[in-house]
């Protein structure tokens, strides 16, 4: 289970790196939001990997740490608050500059 | 418990929602409401700084949680420091802005204070994860005011400056995951026991969420390899707000400083990060002195100029003696105050010269070249660090603090650097004050009051070498408490310490 999370964070940040690197708004978003999926898994997963326990402390004594999931609780808002503007940051250079470089130049070839 | 340390979170944000109903009044009452609140952290920020003086370090337990479960605003020195700094930088800036700059956009009074909670929150919070809540905050306030008075370059660079930090503040996180994931917990204090009782096989995991929150605050404070966004950035948005950013890549500076001395020190599991932030420090001083003297314009020369401040402030720190983080902070307000000072004069001298704005090249002469000329000349005086004024006392504390090793190394490259500065604005200033051509543009003169914001930050450079005496005396008790952590970690933890 542990090498199967990590598995899919690797996989997203990967992926998330690969786009950001892209020359184009579009895919820097999508790679950004990748990048954000990931953080948030691996927060998620920063209080162990437990199942079928509850986040408070019981008596019979095996609890999930309920941290991560208040911090992950944050960084999925604030994610999709940076997202949500980042999208209408992008929309707004292509109507202003007029293309959708990341640097605001037109690719000459 | 004092509930004063919680006032200058407070106030920003209440103003900040005032602001937002007052969005369909007259814009005097939204000034007043931004004035006032400014005024009345800055009055604040002098009590807690007052308070801190005495050495004694105060805690704010929000909810009354105790620490290690609750989150926890930490006053010391260097906080109580750093907040008087930012409602001095903060109050003129809302001056200028008062002169127009506002309403060249919406919303300027509402992000205005926003910014200011963002930035006095992360100088007050002793929560790594509230750290990254409050960057956030003053991020997301920072986007907006980039963006404050559109137009394509204001956008593109604004584009790159987000997209840059939303990678920075994943890297934030993750380091954030892999610190709470071996050590459980957030709050500095406890970190920093945490991190000091490790076990070798935990080092690995330490030292890399140690580089990876170098690398993330070295983002936000723009040392070498990440700097690229802040000249286009700073050259590109409206003056006030350039002169308001001068304070965000001290906050950088700040966050490098309190995780480094708190939670990973030298002797600790992530030796890495502390050692590489001189060299580091070394290489941004010399690149962004290149960079100064192959500027083609005078806000883009400031910008640089504000790089080159990171890499002395950063390679004071990275002396990580007594007398090199006390020459940083006092290096810090000067070099926040002169630079934002110049921002605001750069405005002026723009307007006066009509088309040919801030380029460095001949342009109608000014209609108060003496005026603007004297102001320029001490700004630029104290920022290259010529004596008499804050800048060379800055930098000649910082050079005695060096001892052989590193001092082999940053005598030239500080002197260099001063040395480059220097020329460059020499032939900044010649080129707008003298190389003139045509006739004065008529109706471009600026009455006293618009230019006093300006004037008075620059001429915080000439009050703080007056001040040297007390202010390095305060610099130096900061630097004394920034190196001996135990005491924060007991005023933070209680008697909870084992």
């Amino acid at each position: 289970m542990e090498a199967l999370a990590a598995l899919v964070i690797a996989v997203l940040v990967g992926c998330g790196s690969y786009l950001v690197l892209r020359a184009r708004t579009f895919s820097v978003v999508l790679g950004l939001s990748l990048l954000s999926y990931a953080v948030n898994l691996f927060l998620f997963f920063s209080g162990r990997l437990i199942t079928g326990a509850p986040p408070l402390a019981t008596s019979s004594g095996v609890t999930a740490d309920p941290l991560p999931q208040a911090l992950v609780l944050t960084a999925i808002v604030i994610g999709f608050g940076m997202t949500a503007f980042v999208v209408i940051l992008a929309l707004r250079a292509l109507g202003e500059v007029g293309n959708d470089h990341v640097d605001g130049k037109v690719d000459k070839s | 418990m004092n509930h004063w340390i919680i006032l200058p979170l407070l106030l920003p944000l209440v103003a900040g929602m005032l602001n937002l109903l007052l969005v369909r009044a007259e814009v005097g009452a939204q000034r007043v409401v931004s004035l006032l609140t400014t005024f009345v952290i800055l009055l604040f920020a002098l009590l807690l700084l007052a308070r801190a003086a005495s050495g004694h370090i105060e805690i704010y337990e929000l909810g009354n949680w105790p620490a290690p479960f609750g989150i926890v605003l930490v006053l010391d020195r260097l906080s109580a420091l750093m907040l008087v700094l930012t409602a001095l930088l903060a109050l003129p800036v809302l001056l200028h802005a008062c002169c127009g700059d506002d309403q060249r956009g919406r919303d300027f009074h509402v992000l205005f204070p926003v910014q200011l909670l963002g930035i006095n929150g992360a100088f007050l919070t002793g929560d790594l994860f509230n750290l990254f809540v409050f960057f956030e905050i003053l991020l997301i306030a920072s986007y907006c005011l980039a963006m404050h008075g559109q137009g394509p370059e204001r956008t593109r660079n604004a584009l790159r400056y987000v997209v840059l930090n939303l990678i920075g503040s994943s890297l934030f996180l993750i380091a954030l995951g892999t610190l709470y994931g071996v050590c459980g917990t957030l709050n500095m204090a406890d970190l920093a026991l945490k991190v000091a009782g490790s076990t070798p096989d935990q080092a690995p995991l330490l030292r890399a969420s140690a580089l990876l929150l170098l690398s993330v605050f070295g983002l936000k404070a723009a040392i070498l390899p990440l700097f690229l966004w802040l000249p286009g950035l700073y050259a590109s948005v409206l003056p006030a707000v350039a002169a308001l950013f001068a304070i965000m890549t001290k906050v950088g500076v700040y966050a490098i400083l309190r995780t480094q001395s708190l939670i990973f020190s030298s002797q600790g599991p992530a030796p890495d990060a502390a050692e590489l932030l001189f060299p580091l420090a070394l290489a941004t001083l010399g690149a962004g002195s290149m960079c100064v003297l192959g500027s083609n314009r005078l806000r883009v020369l400031l910008a640089w100029l504000v790089i080159v401040s990171v890499g002395t402030l950063l390679a004071g720190i990275g002396l990580w003696n007594e007398a090199g983080i006390s020459a940083s902070l006092y290096y810090l307000p000067h070099s926040t105050l002169i630079m934002a000072g110049l921002f605001l004069l750069a405005d002026h001298a723009a307007r006066q010269r009509g088309l040919t704005g801030d380029m460095l090249e001949p342009g109608p002469p000014m209609s108060q070249p003496n005026l603007l000329g004297a102001l320029f000349l001490l700004g630029a005086m104290g920022a290259a660090g010529l004596p008499p004024l804050s800048g060379f006392v800055g930098k000649v504390l910082l050079l005695q603090a060096a001892s052989a090793p590193k001092a082999v190394w940053l005598w030239p490259v500080a002197l260099g650097g001063s040395l480059v500065a220097l020329v460059a604005l020499g032939r900044c200033g010649s080129m707008l004050f003298w190389k003139t051509e045509g006739i004065p543009l008529l109706g471009t003169a600026v009455s006293w009051p618009r230019l006093a914001p300006a004037a008075a930050l620059i001429l915080a450079g000439v009050a703080l070498a007056i001040m040297a005496g007390p202010v390095t005396a305060y610099t130096e008790a900061t630097a004394r408490q920034l190196l001996a952590p135990d005491n924060y970690i007991r005023a933070v933890l209680g008697g909870a310490t084992p």
